[in-house]
């Protein structure tokens, strides 16, 4: 089974968030990237097992410059076979769907992962663009991915609880907690991501939006302490002062 | 304007009725009326009309496969905008619509688009975009729990309606519900009582349970919590985990890292007991109680109960 898996980079999940460029930009300056955790702990770990448990290959797809090499390498380390990326730096989602679909089109995979969303633009709109791009199956949320006879078994969040459900690959299937546990590259692993090939490909696509402008909260007011031994004042505050309960 | 809206019992879902309101607030701004597509069991309107939604089209058959619904709700909004819930199924089928509009899509949105443009959160809640929309048909998702559910509107007609929207590719098996069956799901939770690694143990919930049950409350948890298994995944709030903005958060014995803050700041009013008075959190807090859970929680859960007596 081949399949591939979409890597985003992301701000390391400590970041202090700042705009530059009159808050038109995230000010990249003294942030850390990681692979988006989605795409790495899930969607590239479960492709690394099921090509462990049935063969195949795991080929990582990128949309971004030259500055997310470190995370393709990255999940190189962890296992992936192969890595391609598109030398684009995209702007919004339909471009990044349009751009992965481009590559996979015509490719033969069998299953394309997805995380189910970057920390970052938090979208989670990607990997349904590229299913319907594609004319292919999707299936969102997943917890638990199992393949067998070129059918895959997905366990999905649905609002108040899970389902479980069937479709015939090849198919689209976007990555959520649960569907495997975070793998820290070895040694080996390392070594080997480094003569690993990583094609670069040209290729443009059009937004379909754009942000005018990025604001951050407000600084909250202080907070209000309640002595331990009077919580029951507690309640009193959320009801006549707060009036949330 | 169009609504795609989930049903449940053939009534419209909380999130589903939130945003059909902000379809109907959409259609006003623009001297245009709300029309709602649905599938599958309808109970007369679907509760529909009451937001002002005023023509719902009814596909009779329920779907499952996004990829369906998607066909659906393209073949209904010819020409319109369209809005859906940010939830697991608005979350599947918004992007395949967007692509069959060539529409312009922004997801998660926490406000009406003002001047041309409409915010929503990102950086997991560390930061608002205002995004614009550059193609002639736009697609929105709400967040739940943003957009207040509008009434006094009226009956809504409704029309028998059906598109070609191929076969079913992606079957349903069967369904879990989660054990916190009974609570309202987390995103759409108005009042969340969550706990950390301060309770010690997960045998030391039933006092979590027992304040969120007085309160009507959903529980929740840190990650480590759901990752060492005393709870389970689905409760994880924060970054990597389940954002919410709830009316209420009460967070007991939780630190208040940066990644946990990520995903419930958005929170109305947000109360942290600690018995660390450096804890964090509580620069993020409204309310305060530096004290122990073990003590603090149950006198709280009988302070809620008195209230109502």
């Amino acid at each position: 089974m081949n399949i591939l898996v979409c890597i985003s980079q992301a701000p390391d999940t400590t970041s202090r968030i700042a705009f530059t460029n009159g808050d038109t930009e995230f000010d990249t300056n003294g942030v850390q990237f990681i692979v988006n955790p989605y795409d790495e702990w899930y969607a590239l770990v479960r492709a690394l097992e099921l090509k462990e448990a049935g063969g195949g290959t795991v080929t990582t797809l990128t949309i971004g410059d030259a500055s997310t090499d470190p995370v393709i390498r990255k999940a190189l380390a962890i296992g992936a076979d192969a890595a391609v990326r598109v030398d684009f730096k995209p702007t919004d989602s339909m471009q990044t769907a349009r751009l992965i679909a481009a590559h996979a089109e015509g490719k033969g995979y069998d299953l394309i992962l997805c995380g189910k969303e970057t920390i970052d633009y938090n979208g989670s709109m990607v990997p349904g663009m590229v299913a319907a791009l594609l004319d292919l199956p999707y299936v969102a949320l997943g917890t638990k991915l199992e393949v067998a006879g070129g059918v895959a078994t997905v366990m999905r969040e649905v609002t108040g609880g899970e389902e479980e459900v069937e479709v015939a690959l090849p198919a689209v299937v976007s990555a959520a907690k649960g569907m495997a546990e975070q793998r820290i590259p070895n040694m080996r692993g390392i070594m080997s991501a480094r003569t690993k090939p990583l094609q670069v490909e040209e290729g443009t696509a059009d937004a379909a939006t754009n942000v005018r402008t990025f604001t951050l909260p407000g600084a909250k007011g202080s907070c209000k302490l309640v002595p331990a031994d009077q919580a029951e004042e507690l309640i009193r505050l959320l009801r006549e002062e707060a009036k949330v309960i | 304007m169009i609504a795609s809206i989930t049903l449940k019992d053939g009534l419209a879902t909380k999130s589903g009725l939130e945003a059909a309101s902000y379809a109907v607030a959409l259609a006003k701004a623009e001297g245009k009326e709300a029309v709602a597509v649905v599938c599958g069991p309808l109970n007369g309107d679907g509760g529909l009309g009451a937001t002002g939604i005023t023509k719902v089209l009814h596909h009779a058959d329920e779907l499952h496969d996004s990829g369906q619904i998607a066909k659906l709700v393209a073949a209904a909004a010819a020409g319109s905008n369209v809005v859906l819930a940010h939830d697991a199924v608005g979350r599947a089928v918004a992007p395949a619509v967007a692509v069959h509009l060539n529409a312009g899509l922004v997801s998660g949105v926490t406000a009406l688009p003002e001047s041309g443009a409409v915010r929503r959160n990102v950086f997991s809640g560390k930061a608002m975009a205002d995004v614009e929309v550059s193609t002639a048909q736009a697609v929105y998702t709400v967040t739940p729990n943003t957009f207040p559910v509008a009434t006094g509107g009226g009956e809504a007609a409704v029309e028998a309606f059906s598109a070609e929207v191929g076969e079913a590719r992606v079957k349903v098996k069967a369904f879990h519900a989660s054990s916190t069956d009974g609570q309202v799901p987390l995103p759409e939770a108005e009042l969340v009582v969550s706990a950390g690694r301060g309770l010690k143990g997960p045998e030391n919930w039933g006092i979590v349970e027992d304040l969120a049950s007085a309160l009507g409350a959903t529980t929740a948890c840190s990650r480590p919590v759901a990752d060492i298994g005393w709870r389970p995944h689905h409760e994880h709030v924060g970054q990597t985990g389940v954002a919410i903005r709830p009316n209420l958060y009460i967070a007991a014995g939780i630190s208040g890292a940066i990644q946990h803050l990520a995903g419930v700041n958005q929170s109305k009013v947000i109360v942290v007991i600690n018995t660390d008075p450096e804890a964090p959190f509580f620069k993020a807090a409204d309310y305060g109680i530096v004290g122990d859970a073990f003590e603090v929680l149950p006198k709280l859960t009988a302070a809620v109960k008195a209230l109502d007596a």
